[in-house]
């Protein structure tokens, strides 16, 4: 009856058996030679796409600290640990990230520094939980993503709720913007960003005149620019990253649009001083944690990286530190396993990179220091630094 | 006053930029029928291959800029003819008597290859433009424009006009549209219609490579994934203005630049407030289809009978 | 001349004890599937799997569109994420409402087919690439909404998307944990695999039932030349929009279980590229045949997940892994997609009427062949 279409089905089901079994799994060793023993912690960023720069640059921070622990020599519980990283790409993308998320669990990780972007972090986030996988995000910034209530998602990045606020205040008390405007890109870390500063320059008194929407593949944002113009702005604030910054910094210029520009720690990298060049000066932006020159570690870490990875994009400092964290915690713990370093992790306190580290209950990263930087010929300075709540010494 | 003016002269500006990459994508729908996905992809080379050719040339200082600026434009096109040549070759002209789609998805293959092959030679960062171009701003009216975005628009119009003449007025012109009506009937009349097709794709990619740098001037910079966008953009510009039709792709062009400009500049207001720029690709989809209700065939496309 | 054992197959395929045991085998792999996989290869090659059963739902119902009626649409995963944000909406923290799936699927699929309809009915008059670029912008018109639609009142929750997604429950056994059943442990993942098998099964059986039916016959009849098929009495009008509305109401179904499955979902999930995916599916594995369909559909979900490990053939082949694997993924995806349309430009297992257009078989070509000068189809 059916017969004619046997051939196909068993065609279909012979085609994807053998695709199936061709990527077979790799039975990887528990043990090196000498007998240390194999950690593996994931690394999940996008690799490929308009943000692989940054999302490579958290995998070679991330790999710093790797390397760097395995040079030191780190033991667990009398037993000599070998750390292994592995590293996967998730483009950005919420079901990509699911994908790889699983991949790593039933790869046997022990902890995973990722994701990138909030959108990919939220929904993997559920996937670590379920397997009772400490994640630590060096850059999601969404507040849902420790909203949760998931024990196992913690971030070394302050999330958009303080720097939004640090920036907006910023904005309408030290800059005299009285009249202001704000840009998003419409991604989920943009629009996070851009709804608390809102809130923050409305809270402070300041008046908003424009608020305009774009994407994150646009290239051109003269007609926005133009209609924000029309109102008078003094200060435009742009929620979104370095690639889209950049030229619409340059537009702004092009369209005699004078408002005073700034953004968000998307935009605080070499990347955008080198892609809007001229029209970089003056811009400011905020960006979580001290200035990489003043902590006790940030100068070391800035050759340490320069030498082997080349500048610094953005989040490496973060995804370092998260390594550390993790490995603290499992030191602390005397264990690698999940469920013994987790526990832990709440109570560990330690000198990184990017600041005092330590965490909260629900996962977000203490002390949350803002500094804000501004472009003088063409580098960034310092401008100020907020710390919003002091780290408590336990 | 000025500002609805300023919103004129960006539109102007960008619809100029997608005109030119939709008159690549008209040229070869005209012969083949095909929707070159490929054609952003080649914007993009063009782009990328002036900026390597001139961040090759400058630093060293011993090359004049002039030199530089011109072996860089001349390098891109020809790496841009060359590969439109290459691809038509081995990817359409096997599937010339193939089902529509199934060229449909070799051109989306070939997009795919390269600009991820752009991404493995370039690298994930994007590259900025040198800063070569001296920047001078004038004021119309209360308008701001710079002297790029006058030549964007002029050379727009020039390359028009010369490939108008190109398919009306010359020889090749003539074979080219034969070919479109023909290729069988074209051939029994002296033509050869390999050569015409490899003509059109070479034309179309030197356009290509043409607005890549534009492009990658006037924002400043280019990444391996701009393409998609600006291919869709010109692409749906080139079937507002009645694909195939060569007026029609630089009508298009215009009109969608304009219609996103004023769109994005006025969906509040119109609105109410209700709705605002993050709706303007909507407004100019919207304003697509509208078109099409009412001329099927795009503004300028010809009302082709169905075949029997 | 057909090879021997070309024949002796299909002598074997009409006998009815091999049909039966051949179906019946292939009914014990499918059954043991996510088990093997799951041994083998790791739980998350059972979630691929389960995409991959999505994307066969998805491939199926585009294939209506595209490979039976022949209506070029490139905004299918609008309808998809139609399906998917009302699972979302219906049954998340977002509204505060929790309706079971059973009542949200159908649903679904009925609001995808109303947005079926809603795409069809400007664009009857539509040839071929305009009607490309029409369903490209309905596409994108409705990402943007999706993305947008959180001021001035909360919809959608914008480019933040919806979480906490509650998942899938048949009888009270929750699908999103792992459950014990008869003594098996059933992960989650291995239990959506048998409700995406069974719901992938029933959509192949419509499928079937409508290739042989009086629509299908009606859509095939547009799909080779519109004006012959009006003059044969066919309401071109109602039979172009039932296909729109048929292939949207598979998306909303299998876009509610999707919400389900992952428990999140935001507007990047369905963005034109996934479109072009879909699209590549059904034209890959060969338009209008329901196999090839399936087997471009878990062809195209698996090999990129394949590719992952092309690191791994790199250190094997080289002792070292000389380009990202990462990097390699998409471009050797690309290349696989060229290579396949010039060696098989039916796709990999073409419907019966296909082959038969593309067959060398010289007394087929000379009945097919209509005029000298027709040289397009």
């Amino acid at each position: 009856m059916y017969s004619k279409y046997l051939n196909h089905a068993l065609m279909a089901v012979l085609i994807t058996a053998a695709v199936l079994t061709a990527c077979g799994k790799k039975n990887e060793a528990a043990k090196t030679a000498s007998g240390e023993l194999i950690v593996k912690i994931g690394q999940v960023s996008p690799l490929t796409g308009p943000q692989s720069h940054l999302g490579k640059d958290n995998d070679n921070g991330a790999r710093l600290a790797i390397d760097e622990a395995n040079a030191r020599g780190v033991t667990l519980g009398g037993q000599k640990v070998k750390f292994v990283l592995l590293s996967e790409d998730d483009q950005a993308d919420p079901k990509t990230a699911t994908i790889v998320a699983q991949k790593l669990v039933d790869a046997g990780v022990k902890g995973v520094v990722g994701h990138l972007n909030s959108g990919a972090s939220i929904p993997a986030s559920k996937i670590y939980f379920d397997a009772g996988i400490p994640q630590i995000s060096p850059s999601a910034t969404a507040i849902k993503y420790t909203d949760q209530g998931f024990k196992t998602a913690f971030r070394t990045m302050t999330n958009d709720r303080q720097q939004g606020r640090v920036v907006g205040e910023f904005m309408v008390k030290k800059m005299g913007g009285k009249r202001v405007a704000i840009i998003d890109d419409r991604t989920a870390y943009g629009q996070g960003l851009a709804d608390e500063v809102e809130k923050a320059v409305k809270a402070s008194g300041g008046e908003l005149v424009a608020r305009e929407y774009t994407s994150d593949k646009v290239m051109d944002f003269s007609a926005i620019l133009t209609s924000i113009k029309g109102k008078n702005p003094d200060v435009l604030f742009f929620g979104g990253m370095d690639p889209q910054g950049a030229p619409m910094a340059k537009q702004m210029r092009s369209l005699g649009l004078k408002a005073r520009f700034l953004g968000g720690d998307g935009l605080q990298t070499p990347e955008f001083l080198k892609l809007a060049s001229a029209a970089a000066e003056g811009v400011t932006a905020s960006s979580p944690g001290l200035p990489i020159d003043g902590m006790p570690g940030g100068k070391v870490f800035r050759e340490k990286f320069n030498a082997k990875y080349g500048v610094i994009q953005n989040y490496a400092p973060y995804a370092y530190d998260a390594v550390t964290a993790m490995i603290t915690a499992m030191e602390k713990a005397g264990s690698a396993e999940p469920a013994k370093y987790l526990v832990e992790l709440p109570n560990i306190r330690f000198a990184g990179v990017t600041g005092e580290i330590g965490f909260d209950t629900k996962g977000d990263v203490l002390g949350g220091a803002i500094t804000l930087y501004r472009v003088k010929a063409g580098k960034w300075e310092v401008v100020e630094t907020v710390v919003s709540g002091s780290v408590p010494k336990k | 006053m000025d500002i609805f003016l300023q919103q004129i002269v960006n539109g102007l500006v960008l619809g100029s930029i997608y005109a030119l990459i939709a008159l690549g994508y008209t040229m070869v729908y005209g012969i083949l029928e095909l929707i070159n996905f490929a054609h952003g992809e080649v914007t993009m080379i063009g782009g990328m291959v002036c900026i390597a050719i001139l961040q090759a040339l400058l630093p060293a200082g011993s090359v004049p800029l002039l030199v530089a600026l011109a072996l860089g434009v001349g390098g891109a096109i020809l790496v841009c003819m060359l590969l439109g040549l290459a691809i038509e070759r081995v990817a359409y002209r096997p599937l010339r008597r193939a089902p529509r789609l199934t060229a449909l998805i070799t051109a989306i293959g070939v997009s795919i290859v390269l600009q991820n092959t752009a991404m493995l030679i370039w690298g994930k960062q994007y590259v900025s433009f040198p800063d070569v171009i001296e920047i001078k701003r004038y004021e119309f009216v209360g308008a701001h424009i710079t002297n790029l975005q006058i030549t964007i628009v002029l050379l727009a119009l020039l390359l028009m006009l010369a490939l108008l003449v190109l398919v009306y007025r010359t020889r090749l012109g003539r074979a080219m549209r034969a070919t479109a009506q023909s290729p069988d009937l074209a051939a029994l009349m002296g033509v050869n219609p390999n050569s015409v097709i490899a003509a059109t794709f070479i034309i179309g990619a030197a356009l290509a490579a043409v607005a890549g740098i534009m492009v990658s001037a006037y924002y400043g910079l280019a990444h391996y994934y701009m393409g998609f966008l600006l291919g869709l953009k010109a692409f749906s510009a080139a079937v507002l203005g009645g694909i195939g039709n060569v007026a029609g792709a630089m009508l298009g062009g215009i009109l969608l630049g304009l219609v996103e400009s004023l769109g994005a500049g006025y969906i509040g207001p119109l609105t109410g407030g209700f709705l605002g720029s993050n709706y303007q690709d909507v407004f100019a989809f919207f304003v697509l289809i509208l078109v099409l209700v009412f001329r099927p065939s795009g503004l300028l496309g010809e009302r082709v009978g169905e075949r029997a | 001349m057909t090879p021997s054992w070309r024949r002796r197959w299909q002598h074997l395929k009409h006998d009815r004890r091999t049909v039966i045991a051949t179906w019946l085998v292939m009914g014990i792999v499918l059954a043991l599937l996510p088990f093997v996989t799951g041994d083998l290869l790791g739980r998350s090659w059972v979630r691929i799997i389960d995409f991959a059963l999505l994307y066969i739902m998805l491939a199926l119902g585009l294939n209506i569109v595209v490979g039976y009626a022949g209506l070029l649409d490139l905004g299918y995963i609008a309808f998809y994420a139609v399906g998917a944000y009302l699972y979302a909406l219906l049954a998340s923290p977002q509204f505060g409402m929790h309706w079971p799936v059973w009542a949200i699927l159908p649903m679904g699929a009925t609001v995808a087919a109303g947005f079926g309809v809603l795409l069809g009915a400007p664009t009857l008059k539509l040839r071929g690439d305009y009607l490309a670029i029409v369903t490209l912008g309905f596409g994108e018109i409705v990402r943007i909404f999706l993305t947008n639609l959180n001021t001035p009142i909360n919809i959608t929750n914008g480019p933040q998307g919806i979480s906490l997604i509650d998942p899938v429950s048949i009888g009270g056994f929750s699908l999103g944990e792992t459950q014990s059943f008869l003594g098996i442990t059933l992960p989650s993942t291995y239990a959506y695999y048998y409700l995406f098998l069974a719901l992938s099964l029933a959509i192949v059986f419509i499928s079937i039932r409508l290739q042989d039916s009086r629509i299908g016959r009606a859509w095939v009849a547009i799909r080779e030349d519109e004006v012959a098929a009006a003059a044969m009495g066919i309401n071109t009008r109602n039979v172009k929009l039932l296909a729109f509305a048929m292939g949207a109401s598979f998306a909303g179904v299998s876009g509610g279980l999707f919400a389900g499955f992952q428990g999140f979902i935001s507007p990047e999930s369905f963005t034109l590229f996934e479109s072009v995916i879909v699209l590549c599916m059904i034209v890959l594995g060969g338009m209008g045949n329901i196999a090839g369909v399936v087997l471009g559909a878990l062809l195209i979900t698996i090999f990129p997940e394949a590719l992952r490990y092309l690191g791994d053939l790199q250190q094997l082949s080289f002792g070292r892994v000389l380009v990202d694997p990462n990097d390699l993924r998409l471009l050797v995806f690309g290349l696989a997609l060229v290579i396949v349309m010039l060696f098989r430009p039916a796709g990999l297992l073409p419907s019966v009427r296909r082959r038969r257009e593309f067959s060398a078989d010289e007394s087929v070509l000379s009945q097919e062949q209509a005029s000298l000068y027709d040289t397009r189809r």
